[in-house]
């Protein structure tokens, strides 16, 4: 009977020759390497796209510890933003008051092709929007509205001197407010491409023009650098010009394409005259440093230019199936491209282009854009190289890093030769990856961050909503090597890092009371005081440890606009006040040491509210409180406010 | 006509439980097609019981639809009215064979699973074959000379995912309760005449 054990053999056997899947291998030395000691500062800054949270998470590597969540474009009630009187006007939009967006792409400032720290700009993607945050004291100081701009995913990439940002729609749409049947895409939609001018000194962000091009899905976009210094690469999908089921629809064709945009071309065009000025509305939303307070203006006016009658802005190149990244390498001279549904990766020559464009080499039209000829762009494609490429880095030693979604991997290869050369795991299904400086004339290197889409089993469980995740790896040797696994907020879209000491030299570290300007400021406590007009109610008051001055306000009534204009007269660093007041249908203010913020409460029933400072502040912060009496409408109770006289009131001013 | 050749008893034990094991057949899956890929750690399964498709169809069918994969349907196989009969015919015959006591009904008994498993093979096979080759023209991923037949049996690896073809509890039981009676009948020839070369 010897054959009835080898039958039963047999079916183990069967069961267990499963080949081995890569393993998820983490290297002995690895814990060393993103050992940051207590006290010891990262080496490298990573900033975050918030994803669908609208903000900028700000991140230390190796050790991937969280610092600090820049609020942008959704409201944060942690740090009073879109709820101080100060910041509201830095949310508005041509569409009013918008509370949140969706910011996938920071973008760092650059000074002749390598990041400068001193800016980041970050898209608004829902309502098309480009912020600049200030990386001197890592706050949002402006946000520009795209019009005639529907989903803004193709921004705010730089061009070498970041002379401008840019922003193209990802849904072409009509103009702003055009009411027309949705399958007249074809005849009525445009793929609009904003180039915003920033300023070399102050950073200030101006819509610059606006190009007309087809209608189709901008995708993301890089500024040529170097030799290809004064053009703009964009990738884009549904050449279909779908507008249902772009799942399916958007998928047909074999080739999309890259549109290669000549900005130095396009300013000429603007001095000669050839811009033409449309009416539109969208905002520009500023903060003021020295007053403390935001403004939004309404613009009304946009400069376009065609770029079917004004030739020589636009040029298409052919890419395999849906394009998504399109990435520059260092030199400039290569454009690479990744199709996420091909097989292989395209990278595109800067040169050949040129001569292309110099012989005509076209291959037809498409909507009024030269298409050039796919071989006569072509440098080469990486073949094999994984499936589902999506996005490009550089290191300085001219291997490239691209990662894809599909086959959930890193795969780093030579941009010259075009060879793989490594590859390694994420987990899982990656979608941007960033280089410390990959995006740059002069790469850092040595880290990579891959922004995982998944995290499935990589985390303890929080129910069915997890934690999203990047994944650090050691780029510095031959082979890729991971190092951590970090949480990270909202969806990374794509993040850039940077080296810490471009940006820790200009850290400001408080705002000079002095300087402040706020037009309702307190700068001492015997400027402080409480104005009643008509409804409103204004109370000029200060913060210092540990008490607010004044603590006890009467004369209050129901239905009042009360405003706590509040300044922290502190003047050291990491001295925040907090503030916020009992059943406040708001949030409540942080302010920083010489900074002025207001909070608005309209009071809705009698009695007597507690006060109080919400950031730990000194060993009495406990004490730092005080109370509001609010009387009921008509009532006669006189306006008055104090500090200190326990036996009560003092007459208003 | 041949005098009939009775089996030993011992074989008709193991022909009678063998046949009572496939029963259990009815209660487990019978095949089962394993999916694993870098972003499925956990892996995806498809169980094929003899009356239709179970486990993880539903993510199976809707990963499929970007490279262009039918969707698969209980209802859309004939094969998952016919199998449940088909077994119980299989077990029933290895009854009838256990009490008719005759080596040369076992024969012909053995002669049946061969070719029901020739004919299952065959369709599995010929399934899979249309499952992995006839792909929807509009489908989003289309790979230039790709198809995505899965493995008959083993392991292959088709894009991102490995996919592996093995059977399962039930179909153990039909595939170890085929190899026992094909093993009976074997002993019952084998030591016979190694019995009557030892006389």
């Amino acid at each position: 009977m010897q054959w009835i054990p080898a039958a039963l053999s047999a079916a183990v056997l069967f069961t267990a020759c499963k080949p081995k899947q890569a393993g998820n291998v983490v290297s002995g030395d690895a814990a060393s390497k993103v050992y940051v000691a207590p006290g010891k500062y990262d080496e490298v800054y990573l900033f975050t796209s918030g994803g669908y949270s609208g903000q900028v998470g700000v991140y230390g590597v190796p050790s991937g510890r969280l610092f600090r969540v820049i609020p942008v474009f959704s409201v944060d009630p942690e740090k009073g933003w879109g709820y101080s009187e100060e910041t509201k006007p830095m949310l508005n939009t041509s569409k009013g008051f918008v509370p949140w967006d969706d910011s996938h792409h920071p973008v760092l400032s650059k000074t002749a092709g390598n990041d400068d720290g001193r800016w980041l700009f970050i898209n608004g993607n829902n309502t098309p929007r480009i912020a600049r945050i200030n990386l001197k004291t890592f706050r949002t100081d402006e946000i520009i509205e795209l019009p005639n701009t529907g989903g803004n995913h193709a921004s705010p990439f730089c061009t070498e001197n970041t002379e401008y940002v840019v922003g193209a729609t990802r849904f072409s749409v009509p103009s702003d407010n055009e009411d027309v049947a949705i399958n007249t895409y074809k005849k009525n939609f445009v793929g609009t491409v904003n180039f915003v001018k920033v300023d070399k000194e102050s950073g200030n962000m101006s819509m610059a023009f606006q190009v007309n091009a087809p209608a189709v899905n901008f995708d993301l976009a890089r500024a040529g650098k170097g030799m290809s210094h004064g053009w703009v690469f964009f990738s884009c999908y549904n050449t279909e010009q779908a507008n249902t089921l772009l799942e399916v629809n958007a998928s047909q064709k074999d080739k999309d394409f890259i549109m290669a945009v000549n900005w130095k071309k396009a300013e000429e065009y603007l001095a000669q005259g050839k811009g033409v000025k449309k009416a539109a509305s969208y905002v520009h939303n500023r903060y003021n440093e020295s007053t403390h307070t935001a403004t939004s203006e309404m613009l009304k006016e946009v400069m376009t230019l065609d770029a079917k009658t004004l030739k020589g802005i636009c040029y298409f190149m052919p890419c395999p199936k849906s394009p998504h990244g399109c990435d520059v390498n260092p030199t400039g001279e290569y454009i690479v491209a990744s199709g996420k549904l091909a097989a292989t990766i395209p990278v595109f020559s800067f040169k050949k282009m040129q001569d292309a464009i110099a012989k005509n080499d076209v291959e037809g039209e498409f909507d009024g854009i030269p298409v050039l000829k796919y071989s006569s762009v072509i440098a080469g494609e990486v073949e094999k190289p994984g499936l589902g490429p999506l996005h490009t880095e550089f290191d300085s030693k001219g291997f490239a890093y691209t990662s894809f979604f599909v086959s959930s991997e890193v795969v780093k290869w030579n941009v010259e030769t075009r060879q793989v050369v490594d590859r390694i795991p994420t987990y899982y299904s990656i979608g941007h990856l960033c280089v410390v400086q990959g995006d740059s004339k002069e790469p850092f290197g040595k880290y990579l961050v891959a922004m995982n889409k998944i995290t499935k089993d990589r985390y303890l469980p929080t129910g069915p909503e997890l934690c999203q995740s990047a994944q650090l790896i050691d780029i510095s040797g031959e082979k890729m090597k991971l190092l951590l696994d970090f949480p990270t907020i909202g969806e990374p879209h794509y993040a850039q890092m940077i080296q810490a000491d471009l940006i820790t030299k200009n850290q400001v570290k408080i705002f000079k009371l002095d300087d402040n300007k706020h037009q309702y400021v307190a700068k001492n406590e015997k400027a402080t005081k409480v104005v009643r007009n008509g409804n409103d109610v204004h109370i000029y008051a200060t913060a210092i440890r540990s008490h607010f001055t004044p603590d006890n306000i009467e004369g209050v009534r129901v239905g009042d606009n009360v405003y706590f204009h509040i300044t922290n007269l502190e003047q050291d660093w990491d001295v925040p006040h907090g503030f916020a007041v009992k059943g406040a249908g708001n949030a409540e203010l942080l302010i920083m040491p010489g900074e002025t913020q207001t909070l608005k409460w309209t009071p809705t029933f009698a009695g007597v509210y507690p006060m109080y400072c919400t950031d730990f502040c000194s060993a009495l912060h406990q004490e730092m409180q005080g109370y509001v009496r609010v009387s009921p409408a008509g009532s006669s109770v006189p306006l008055s406010f104090s500090t200190g006289s326990n036996n009560g009131e003092q007459p208003a001013k | 006509m041949q005098p009939r050749i009775p089996l030993k008893n011992f074989s008709r034990w193991i022909i009678a439980l063998s046949s009572l094991a496939m029963i259990g057949a009815y209660f487990t899956s019978v095949w089962y097609i394993d999916l694993s890929a870098p972003q499925y750690p956990e892996g995806l399964g498809l169980e094929i019981w003899v009356n239709g498709l179970k486990g993880d169809l539903d993510s199976i069918n809707n990963l499929n639809h970007y490279i262009g994969m039918a969707t698969l349907h209980t209802d859309e196989f004939p094969e998952f009215v016919i199998l449940p009969w088909l077994l119980g015919c299989m077990i029933a015959g290895g009854l009838f064979v256990a009490w008719r006591n005759s080596r040369k009904v076992l024969f012909w008994y053995l002669v049946c699973l061969i070719l029901i498993a020739l004919v299952a093979s065959y369709d599995f096979w010929r399934w899979e074959y249309k499952y992995g080759h006839e792909l929807d023209p509009h489908a989003a991923i289309k790979l230039p000379g790709m198809s995505y037949q899965p493995p008959f049996l083993g392991y292959k690896q088709l894009l991102n995912f490995l996919a592996g073809s093995l059977p399962d509890v039930g179909g153990w039981l039909i595939i170890g309760g085929g190899f026992l009676i094909g093993g009976v009948y074997f002993m019952e020839r084998f030591s016979q005449r190694i019995f009557k070369r030892k006389q």
